[in-house]
């Protein structure tokens, strides 16, 4: 069971998500630069949090023609997991590897805040130290999180059970108040159809640690570990 | 080679308008022994600016205390370097950019913090966490509005794109600075070399390099810009300004921290305040060597640049190194992998010069010294007694106010001051946990607490990720107030205040930094402010037994309101950082169970409503004497705060600061959603200010224990202030029939409100 972790310049949550997989959990971890072609080592391919190449342009614009990214479309293509998390998820939607758009925040100010999600499904490899359903409270850091969609994708993605998670209020309720950024029907992770890719704004990475005093992130890691290790 | 042609002498005007005066314009040509070219003349306006020489400052800043065990650099080098214990060694520093914030506020901010940001980096620490002291004019004027959105915002897209988090930092408002706004950035960072990186160039024939960033015309002139009082006229200088590119920097810190653990990296230096002129001359200055340079070899953003234009260019990210002779190439290749110039530039030569070409000819030769060690100093005569003005506010008669009836309309009032209000609408914008280290977030507790631990591993298999339990305390703290109406005590109880913020932590204070925002030298009066609250840090500093090791002046922050020069409230910033033993053992401000404990520490003198928030607020007044501050009661009490939370005693812990001992049980109850039940002597003693006071709670069961180790340590100057409830704040009065009575949720509604409503309103469009 290998992670490997992608390094644009301008990532700068790549060091975070290492500290969890190699730091607390003791994992196998490469970290890739942008340049590289071959991730095949790698069991779970994560694309961190950051500012890939400044995202001058839109948010993930250019890292979607990186080098890297035509082995990281590969690897998903095999089935094998591509995790997104925050710029990771623009990445992945700006590479169609996930429908939808990010866009600018509803307040139309950057937000750093740790708000409540439930976890929409249990039956994935990233998700199953969790129960269905199960509320959990995890940072999000962004300026471009508004999660978009056409009304025909949206209806797919529920169709589909596509979206992992979702903001709610603490007690699980999908509300106006608890979606910090306008996203539409509150998405916060969305899965392709199997189920291999995710891409998510929150950060589960920035709740892993005990000594930071929030741990709801942490089964995050841990299903990876433990449905990948059976394999 | 032949020396700089020399143009006719510089007309008053030109002088002028490089600020440089008649009488330093005489000493330069006495240093030199001739006239300096437009150029030299150039060189000469920014680096004998106050921002790069301290000319007005540095005689008052050698009463500082500098030395200490855990002491590894002190002023002088980029940032000052503790040694926090594990072997872990940690950079800090703070910086102004007030001026710049004034006229384009977003840019301004933002680029204060890739310059702090650089500092910390060149000493070869990794930057782990930020902090701002800010503060702006009132927010119902929309031009106030504009650049407390604009900073904030500066800030946030600043910090957050480089991914270092903003983790506290403080925020006032008041019409003393409505048009002249302090943004002052704090810079912490953890060492990842084996040796600390200096800026003294040293080794004959090595090589220069160049690296970072292209050279534009952007932010020229901007140190001497910085060092002159704003005007209307000042929005013109926008060119001053400086542009920031945190993506850049991102990669700046990524290569300069590779580079320097490769050991090809002699000495480096940023380009910050007067670009290629001060880093050369000060490099070369430092290291008693010359640096000979070929402007034609740097890498530009623009055509036809002048050699003026190039020396006094701040574009922003980008830095100056000396290599060992023979490994530059390898430096250049990891620059490049990371997308970045790094160009040969010049030579380190034996003769101390600065000595610069442009198309083949020598348009600089000035002795590295001439630049550096030889600027002027003006010493000033200090005024013998405070100005009359001051005299007559400190005896303002607070005895005869007009008595409130309602006090919770009072405390309402006070949490609806901007001042005390919540931050959450600044700190929300800022990420706070890039990094995986932030222990506490901002808004939880009086300071900010970081885990330290180097982060060297990076592309390819990762090794061991050790985590480690050592962390470190962070705040900012100043009551510009207390030091306008008394500067001497009142930057006295901005140290003990600041220290005692981090022992609210349970951090042991350490070592300080501090950003000297002062008016005018030039003006007796502010003079006589600067020199007193010098000699107030001094005396702090050296009683709590931490050390100044570096900081930043700011003078001249007046602004011209009808050709009527205003100056500032005195506000000297202080940075202060703490040891926390065990990341696992701190301690935070709400309350955490109601039936617990209320009490307070440091009861000795009678809080007063001189200086007061209480006073500004509710009676529009400003005046009194600030609190009086006994620095042995201070440190006794911090010390019992400090072993209280390590030892579990205190389940929370908050210091008494603007808006009284009344505003800051209120902050304790809407932090922890809990309401509590106190009595106090009277309202004075709510309201009133006070030094060396801390609130603290403690679980019931340990009643006895608690009491008796209190009384054991601070003998009879502790209380019982009453009990954690859950849903109510009350206080009685021993004397007053009235009461203070609130839902927190009422309580939390006008202090989380106090801010978000303001900015509701539209602001002014930003021309």
């Amino acid at each position: 069971m290998k992670f490997g972790v992608i390094v644009f310049p301008g990532s700068n949550c790549d060091r975070d998500i290492v500290t969890v997989t190699r730091g607390l959990l003791n994992q196998p971890t490469r970290m890739i630069w942008h340049t590289e072609t071959d991730v095949s080592d790698c069991d779970v391919v994560v694309i961190p949090g950051g500012f890939s190449y400044g995202d001058y342009l839109r948010c993930g614009a250019i890292a979607r023609f990186s080098p890297v990214m035509a082995a990281v479309s590969d690897h998903a293509r095999r089935g094998r997991i591509v995790l997104g998390i925050c710029n990771g998820f623009q990445v992945l939607s700006e590479s169609g590897l996930l429908p939808g758009a990010l866009v600018r925040n509803r307040n139309l100010q950057f937000v750093c805040n740790r708000v409540s999600l439930k976890v929409e499904r249990n039956d994935l490899a990233y998700t199953t130290a969790y129960t269905k359903g199960q509320v959990i409270e995890v940072p999000i850091a962004h300026g471009e999180g508004c999660y978009y969609a056409d009304a025909a994708t949206l209806e797919d993605l529920e169709a589909s059970a596509q979206v992992v998670f979702r903001y709610t209020n603490s007690d699980g309720l999908v509300t106006p108040e608890a979606n910090p950024n306008g996203s539409l029907n509150n998405i916060a992770g969305i899965c392709n159809k199997a189920g291999n890719v995710l891409g998510m704004m929150p950060h589960p990475e920035r709740a892993s640690d005990p000594a930071l005093g929030a741990t709801d992130g942490l089964p995050f890691f841990k299903s990876l570990v433990a449905c990948l290790a059976v394999v | 080679m032949s020396a700089p042609t020399v143009a006719a002498p510089h007309s008053l005007a030109d002088l002028a308008r490089l600020r440089v005066s008649p009488q330093e314009y005489a000493q330069i040509v006495e240093l030199l022994g001739r006239h300096p070219n437009r150029n030299e003349l150039g060189m000469f306006s920014v680096m004998w600016s106050e921002h790069c020489c301290y000319k007005n400052s540095r005689p008052l800043l050698k009463g500082f205390p500098t030395t200490g065990a855990r002491i590894l650099v002190g002023p002088g080098e980029n940032a000052g370097v503790v040694d926090i214990g594990d072997g872990l060694r940690v950079a800090f520093k703070i910086e102004s950019h007030n001026h710049p914030s004034a006229v384009e506020p977003f840019q301004g901010a933002a680029t204060g913090v890739g310059g702090i940001l650089r500092d910390i980096f060149t000493m070869g620490a990794r930057p782990i966490a930020s902090l701002n002291s800010l503060r702006f004019g009132p927010l119902e004027d929309p031009r106030n509005r504009r650049l407390f959105a604009g900073v904030v915002n500066g800030i946030a897209h600043y910090g957050n794109c480089v991914g270092v988090p903003t983790v506290g930092g403080e925020v006032y408002f008041d019409e003393t600075y409505t048009g002249n706004p302090l943004v002052n950035a704090m810079g912490i960072g953890v060492m990842e070399t084996p040796e600390i990186v200096r800026s003294g160039a040293s080794g004959i024939g090595n090589p220069v390099l160049y690296v970072g960033s292209t050279t534009g015309r952007d932010g020229m002139g901007g140190a001497s810009f910085a060092s002159a009082e704003l005007s209307e006229a000042s929005t013109k200088d926008r060119p001053a300004v400086q542009v920031g590119d945190p993506f850049t920097e991102k990669s700046l810190i990524e290569a300069c921290l590779e580079a320097f653990r490769t050991g090809a990296v002699v000495a480096a230096q940023d380009m910050g305040a007067a670009g290629l002129t001060c880093s050369s001359a000060e490099m070369a200055a430092k290291g008693g060597v010359g640096i000979e340079m070929d402007l034609d070899l740097v890498p530009v953003r623009e055509t036809g640049m002048t050699p003026f234009e190039y020396l006094l260019s701040e574009s922003q990210e980008r830095m100056l190194f000396v290599a060992h002779k023979g490994r530059e190439a390898e430096l250049i290749a990891l620059f490049e992998r990371w997308g970045l110039h790094a160009v040969v530039v010049g030579t380190v030569i034996q003769e101390p010069i600065v000595r610069i070409q442009h198309r083949g000819e020598v348009v600089v030769e000035l002795p590295a010294r001439a630049l550096t060690d030889d600027a002027p100093l003006y010493p000033r005569p200090v005024l013998s007694e405070p100005p009359a003005a001051i005299q007559v506010l400190r005896q303002m008669d607070l005895s005869q106010l007009p008595v409130p009836e309602d006090w919770t309309a009072v405390l309402h009032k006070l949490l609806d001051s901007p001042t005390i209000a919540s931050k959450r609408w600044v700190y929300q914008q800022y990420d706070q946990q890039v990094l995986n280290n932030t222990v506490i977030l901002p808004g939880a507790a009086d300071a900010a607490v970081l885990r330290v631990r180097p982060q060297t591993f990076g592309i390819g298999e990762v090794g061991a990720v050790p985590l480690g339990n050592r962390g470190l305390a962070a705040t900012i703290d100043c009551n510009s107030r207390y030091v306008y109406l008394d500067p001497y005590r009142g930057a006295m109880l901005a140290v003990a205040e600041a220290a005692r913020n981090l022992s609210c932590v349970g951090a042991e204070p350490i070592a300080v930094t501090d950003n000297l925002n002062f008016g005018s030298p030039e003006k007796p009066e502010s003079y006589w402010q600067l020199a007193e609250a010098c000699r107030g840090i001094a005396d702090a500093c050296r009683a709590l037994d931490t050390p100044v090791t570096g900081g930043n002046v700011s003078l001249y922050n007046e602004t011209l309101v009808d050709g009527h020069a205003q100056g500032i409230y005195p506000t000297p910033t202080i940075g202060m950082v703490g040891i926390v033993e065990d990341i696992a053992k701190t301690g935070t401000l709400n309350f955490k169970a109601a039936g617990d404990l209320v009490y307070l520490l440091g009861v000795a003198t009678k809080p007063t409503l001189g200086a007061s928030e209480y006073l500004k607020v509710i009676h529009g007044l400003v005046g009194g004497e600030p609190p009086v501050l006994d620095l042995d009661l201070e440190k006794q009490v911090q010390a019992v705060c400090r072993q209280g939370i390590v030892q579990g005693l205190f389940k929370s812990a908050h210091d008494v600061s603007e808006g009284g001992l009344v505003v800051a049980l209120a902050e304790s109850c809407i932090a922890g959603n809990l309401g509590m039940t106190g009595l106090l002597d009277d309202p004075l003693s709510g309201f009133g200010e006070v030094a060396s006071q801390i609130a603290v709670s403690a679980a019931p069961e340990d009643r006895h224990k608690v009491e008796s180790w209190l009384t054991e340590m601070l003998g009879d100057r502790w209380h019982a202030l009453g009990v954690v409830r859950p849903t109510l704040f009350e206080i009685t009065f021993k004397t007053v029939s009235h009461s203070i009575s609130a839902p927190v949720v009422d309580l939390r509604h006008t202090w989380e409100q106090a801010i978000p409503r303001r900015m509701a309103s539209p602001t002014e469009a930003s021309s």
